[in-house]
């Protein structure tokens, strides 16, 4: 046994020392394979690469390249790029910036603004070769600055390529802007591994389209290998890979609606959202107020920044898709929707509406005192009746309108290729369960789910969120992810490519229960509270006013508009389809504090249809209408 | 009592002398080489200023520490620790792909209370720890069984680690670990049809690797492809090993060096500086330097009484060949550039203390191999 285990001592023992020999061997070989290199490195090769590295010193100088267009859906040029001469500083090599600052503003003029930009610039970026102190030197400028350069080491002048918005404020919030590359978004591109590409760019997209087709638009950086001297001035260019320019990003977005839309605002607040039914195309994407993105383009200034920001109207904020609103009766043809589907309601389902819905020892009123009378499923789209949705939501219970509802996008993000874009509220026991903390809020009470049913309370969607159902209706139920771009096109290799409709979810809707709420929504633009703006029209089309209310109006006491302050007046929402058959555009409108729906919103959307379908240029403004006796009656 | 015995430069003789009781010289003597190659170049490298420096010196107190420590430590009480090392080590390798910090694109920190640690690298050293142990333990009957379940030991770390991803480490690991399978003595015929199926695997790896390390095998094949990104460091660095030539540009006189054209040239390019200042002559006497630890090391395991002793002394000692050879081949163009440091000469607290380790688990094997009765 010993022996036994001795002899394989000895065995694993040379096996082992054979093994080191053959290690040994492998190492030998594997530096003499390193020498061979050095050799013919150094001694072979020594000439060329010591004229490279002694001789010729070569800087790879990067190309950032051109940026791609952004265009409309005709070609229409809404974000391009243009030259100019800017005067940059290097910080590593001025030691005393303000210093030099004054001393230049005598050649140049240099204002507040310049200087307050370029120290927020300066704490902003991180390892930035130069910052630029004026940009858009006129031509005598920079004769004055080269004839003084030699005083001014470490600052130059630079041929730059700038991001211009030849449209100004339209479609700002669609559009986006760029701005300077700072130190978040350095980490960001270092995480997804493209930083090389950007050497050489100082700009990015930071909001809209310019943010989200980042990577579309950027192209690829070249280079230039440069021979230096000593002192590390170029003397020639020894190779050269240009830059390729960005793609080209050509939108669903008809810039000419979009500004019959914008214009029809004039200076009121407020979203508009136009989608093509049949392929989830935007046509027109507005949030105002907007805000001019070539204030961005090369630094905003402080001041301006500051107005932007503490203004009251918040035109940084994305309304579209980033505000929340009740939809308020724009949601009762999606709950008459949910009442055929799930079959809590049929065709002819009635009520008498005397004016209220009575709960719990509580009083819904009606928008119209007194009530509409009988009312039938038909009736309560087409006049609005309130009392008949009330009774509807307490029958339906929280669940089932949340789960019904919830499929038509209420709730969720749209997937528009825009980043930013808010969830909203669909209430439900669940949604309460998570939003609120002491166990008493996060109970659901059955009065809450009363007024639900109006698209009152909890309900808070965004414009995109509305008109994606309006769409989705429209199509019969098919949805389709709203989109913005409709094709990109890549300059150096002329391929196009199309981005092609996304069918998101197919809704089984049953085409009798459809058609049944299209003819009440056309009824409502015929007879109804939208005739007033679509009973002229020249297409058929179905609408739905709403009016949702911003502060909350104690039982029994009467909704006066004069009396209110213009910020706590009702919002007016118009959603409308068109034409009848086979739509061709679906659309959402809210005018914040325009008052009844049928007042400042609808005679927007006629006027953006009055364009899209015959081609109409509006005259005159469409300003809201008078009011009228006949707002009372619902809205 | 003597006065003279106990004058402080008398104590602190007689310390170190204790401290250095049954370690090895010559290893010792040939690390030490290389850390004093390792400062110069990086004082080089710093512009010569000694910011860099300093630190280093504090990075090498540390390794020395944990040199000791580790010398300390006789072979059975590694084999006991064998298991408990390895698994920690797996389990924090998978805490990072879960929770790590992700830096620079690649998951490879874990927050420990105040600090960050990177697992991987403590699994350069207990892979082999964990390997030899599993083979001493079946020392008299290894089997092919055996040497698949070391294959799986070896597998899981490695694949942890290349999908951080950490190439260069995964490399590192990859590479120890089959060292110690190779010394336990895994059949030659297998090798061959491993090496064949390797080959063969080739294509669908390729499939597996990300973007820029497909860019990185791209650009090895054509650095000037890539100039601005991935093969830049490629083309700086070996225009300065060229420019070098046979006696070098002299200490502090490298161009591409001095006029920072060399990236990362404290780090894992450090040898382009030194190569571009010493030229070959410099090289082939470093190359030397590395094949005289290298052989250091084999002799040591040659002598190890333990066929875990001796598995464990050689992976490791093979592991500093690795390293060597990778850096060399990636600074002068004809490896792809993974994260590899230049043993004991690139700056750099972690590698440093591992490498150290390294060094003080030989001195251990070294002066315990009479200890124990075979």
């Amino acid at each position: 046994m010993r022996g036994i285990e001795i002899r394989d001592h000895e065995r694993e023992l040379h096996n082992f020392q054979l093994r080191v020999g053959f290690a040994s061997f492998v190492v030998l070989l594997a530096f003499a394979l390193l020498a061979a290199r050095f050799f013919y490195l150094q001694v072979v090769q020594h000439a060329t690469y010591a004229s490279k590295a002694e001789d010729n010193r070569i800087a790879i100088v990067p190309i950032a390249p051109n940026r791609g267009l952004i265009l409309d859906r005709n070609g229409v040029v809404l974000a391009r790029n243009f030259s100019a001469y800017t005067l940059e500083i290097f910080p590593a090599k001025v030691k005393d910036p303000e210093r030099t600052i004054g001393e230049l503003s005598e050649l140049v003029g240099i204002q507040a603004k310049d200087r307050a930009r370029f120290r927020k610039l300066l704490a902003e970026t991180r390892n930035a070769e130069s910052l630029p102190i004026r940009t858009r030197l006129s031509d005598e400028e920079v004769a004055r600055f080269a004839a003084n350069r030699f005083r001014f080491p470490g600052v130059e002048i630079k041929a730059r390529l700038f991001r211009q918005y030849p449209h100004g404020e339209l479609a700002s919030h669609l559009i986006g802007y760029i701005g300077r590359i700072n130190t978040r978004d350095q980490e960001k591109l270092a995480k997804l591994g493209v930083e090389a590409n950007y050497r050489g760019t100082d700009f990015i997209g930071k909001s809209g389209l310019e943010a989200s087709y980042q990577q579309e638009l950027h192209g690829s950086t070249g280079f230039e290998q440069v021979e230096i001297d000593a002192a590390g001035r170029g003397i020639r260019t020894l190779a050269r890979t240009p830059a390729q320019a960005g793609n080209n990003v050509t939108l669903t977005v008809d810039i000419k609606l979009q500004q019959i839309a914008e214009t029809a605002f004039g200076a009121r607040r407020g979203a508009l959202v136009a989608i093509e039914p049949s392929s989830g195309g935007v046509l027109a994407f507005v949030s105002k107020p907007g805000f001019d993105p070539n204030l961005f383009v090369d630094g905003i200034d402080p001041q301006s920044w500051a107005e932007l920001n503490s203004s009251p109207d918040r035109p940084l904020n994305n309304r579209a898709i980033a505000g929340l609103y009740p939809p308020g009766s724009t949601f009762k043809p999606f709950m008459a929707m949910a009442a055929l589907e799930t079959g809590k309601r049929h065709f002819k389902s009635a009520i008498n509406d005397p004016g209220y819905f009575e709960f719990g020892g509580r009083r819904f009123r009606d928008s119209k005192a007194g009530g509409h009378g009988y009312v039938d499923l038909h009736k309560s789209i087409v006049v609005s009746s309130d009392t008949f949705y009330y009774q509807l939501a307490n029958d339906m219970g929280i669940d089932a309108i949340a789960g019904f509802i919830g499929r038509f996008g209420f709730g969720s993000k749209s997937g528009i290729d825009l980043e930013g874009e808010a969830v909203g509220v669909l209430p439900s026991p669940e949604w309460k369960q998570r939003r609120f903390a002491s166990p008493e809020q996060k109970k659901w009470y059955a009065g809450e789910t009363i007024s639900i049913g109006i698209g009152q309370g909890y309900n808070a969607y965004t414009p995109m969120q509305l008109a994606l159902a309006m769409a989705t209706l429209a199509a019969n139920g098919d949805m389709y992810r709203p989109r913005l771009v409709s094709h990109i096109d890549n300059l150096r290799t002329g391929e196009r490519r199309h981005i092609e409709p996304v069918l998101q979810q197919r809704l089984a809707l049953k085409p009798e229960n459809v058609e049944f709420v299209k003819r009440a929504m056309a009824d409502v633009n015929k007879e109804g509270t939208g005739a007033r703006s679509f009973g002229s029209a020249q297409y058929t089309s179905g609408g739905k006013t709403g009016t949702a209310q911003v502060i909350g109006i104690k039982q029994g006491e009467k909704y006066d508009e004069n009396k209110i302050n213009e910020r706590h007046r009702d919002h007016s929402l118009f959603i409308v389809f068109a034409p009848l058959q086979a739509p061709r555009i679906a659309l959402m409108v809210i005018v914040e504090n325009g008052g009844f729906g049928a007042r400042a919103a609808a005679p927007i959307a006629r006027t953006v249809l009055d364009y899209y379908l015959l081609g109409k240029v509006p005259g005159v403004l469409p300003g809201p209408l008078p009011a009228d006796e006949d707002d009372k009656e619902g809205d | 009592m003597d006065a003279t015995l106990l004058s402080p430069r008398r104590i602190f003789q007689r310390a170190l002398a204790r401290l250095g009781q049954g370690l090895d010289g010559p290893l010792l003597a040939i690390t030490a080489l290389l850390v004093v190659i390792g400062l110069a170049a990086l004082y080089s490298a710093s512009n010569e200023t000694t910011g860099r420096i300093n630190a280093q010196l504090v990075n090498l107190a540390v390794a020395l520490g944990a040199m000791w420590v580790m010398a300390q430590i006789p072979p059975q009480t590694l084999m006991r620790l064998a298991v408990p090392a390895y698994v920690l080590c797996l389990a924090l390798l998978v805490a990072v792909a879960l929770f790590g910090d992700i830096v620079n694109g690649a998951r490879r920190w874990l927050h420990v209370g105040v600090t960050r640690i990177q697992p991987s690298e403590a699994m350069k050293l207990a892979l082999p720890l964990m390997l030899a142990w599993y083979f001493q333990r079946n020392e008299s009957m290894l089997r092919l069984r055996d040497f698949a379940i070391a294959a799986v030991l070896l597998a899981l770390p490695v694949l942890l680690i290349a999908r951080q991803p950490d190439l260069g480490t995964a490399v590192l690991v990859g590479a120890v670990g089959f060292y110690v399978i190779f010394f336990a003595g895994i059949g030659w015929k297998i090798l061959v049809g491993l090496g064949i199926l390797g080959l063969a695997s080739l294509a669908p790896l390729w499939g597996m690797l990300h973007d820029y390390q497909r860019q990185r095998v791209l650009t090895l094949l054509d650095p000037a492809q890539d100039p601005l990104g991935a093969g830049y460091h490629t083309i700086q660095s070996t225009i300065a090993v060229g420019s070098g030539g046979i006696t070098g540009k002299g200490w502090l006189a490298g161009t591409q060096t001095h006029l920072e054209f060399v990236p990362e040239r404290h780090t894992d390019f450090i040898f382009a500086v030194y190569s571009e200042e010493f030229g070959l002559i410099g090289n082939l006497v470093l190359l030397g330097v590395y094949l005289a630890l290298i052989a250091r090391g084999l002799l040591i395991a040659a002598n190890a009484p333990t066929f875990f002793a001796r598995l464990l002394a050689a992976a490791i000692t093979l592991m500093f060949f690795t390293y060597a050879f990778v850096n060399m081949g990636m600074v002068s163009g004809i490896l792809p550039v993974v994260g590899v440091p230049l043993p004991f000469i690139s700056y750099g607290g972690t590698a440093l203390v591992t490498l150290f380790m390294g060094i003080g688990i030989l001195l251990s094997v070294h002066r315990h191999r009479k200890l124990v009765q075979t």
